[in-house]
């Protein structure tokens, strides 16, 4: 039955976009984060999404294939009184780029949404086949 | 008597698992919106139709000889259709052909014409009640 996997197709892209929400979260939050328990700065991690079939029919799903740590360079900051600066008076900062973070964040709520929208709809097919002969 | 009433509803029956399997396929883009390197698919549901109510695209199976031979799966399918991709309007970087725009416009359509089949069965099937009953 067609309309009863698009549940589990959306419902796999839901999860995957706040995962992807959950990442973009930790981003902003430690965006100025010049240490962690390694003692290093903090680096931006992104996830990689991929397609998973599900269901028989080819309906494609969404998985989070991996989270993968940003590899653009370090925030060099030159601030000799910070306690994690180095011998030239550098702190190393997170790669964390908030802008690129904000539209990550309106993108994936913005694709939750359609996800929503879409299971809403398959919904309301399914209620009204119910009704077929009454 | 009862294959008269199943001819009679053979139709919107075939119509509606067509528009169920296509709910499947859109769904699927939508929810890969994100993926990088996904692409749009999609079936021509006019030539599906006819041809799911023919019988006509039943493929010949290649005959096997020999337990090594590959059982020459052919692409994915829709009750014999072909699926295909979507032609591209806009490239982007990552390699996604979704555009949403044109996704959830092909869902909102698909969907009412699915609701359409489920009243064109329902008043089938009052239809044979007023006739049973009189």
């Amino acid at each position: 039955m067609s309309l009863f996997n698009i549940f589990n197709i959306s419902g796999s892209a839901m999860t995957a976009q706040s995962q992807r929400l959950n990442v973009v979260a930790s981003n902003l939050a430690n965006a100025d984060s010049a240490t962690g328990p390694d003692g290093k700065a903090y680096r931006a991690k992104q996830v990689v999404f991929s397609t998973t079939p599900v269901g028989t029919a080819g309906g494609a799903g969404v998985k989070v294939a991996a989270v993968v740590e940003d590899a653009s360079p370090m925030k060099m900051v030159y601030d000799p009184k910070h306690p994690m600066a180095n011998e030239q008076g550098y702190v190393t900062l997170p790669n964390v780029n908030v802008v690129e973070e904000m539209v990550n964040m309106i993108s994936s709520s913005r694709s939750y949404q359609n996800n929503v929208e879409v299971m809403n709809t398959s919904k309301s097919l399914l209620l009204k086949t119910l009704t077929i002969g009454q | 008597m009862t294959s008269k009433i199943d001819n009679a509803l053979q139709f919107n029956q075939t119509a509606l698992g067509l528009r169920a399997a296509r709910q499947e396929l859109l769904a699927s883009n939508i929810a890969n919106a994100d993926t990088p390197n996904y692409k749009a698919r999609d079936i021509d549901f006019a030539s599906a139709l006819q041809g799911a109510l023919s019988g006509s695209t039943a493929k010949l199976p290649l005959s096997g000889t020999a337990p090594q031979h590959l059982g020459g799966a052919t692409g994915t399918s829709v009750m014999g259709t072909p699926v295909m991709y979507r032609n591209v309007l806009q490239p982007s970087a990552d390699g996604n052909t979704v555009d949403m725009d044109v996704e959830r416009a092909q869902f909102a359509d698909n969907a009412l014409r699915y609701e359409a089949s489920v009243n064109f069965v329902s008043s089938q099937v009052k239809d044979v009640l007023t006739a049973l009953q009189g």
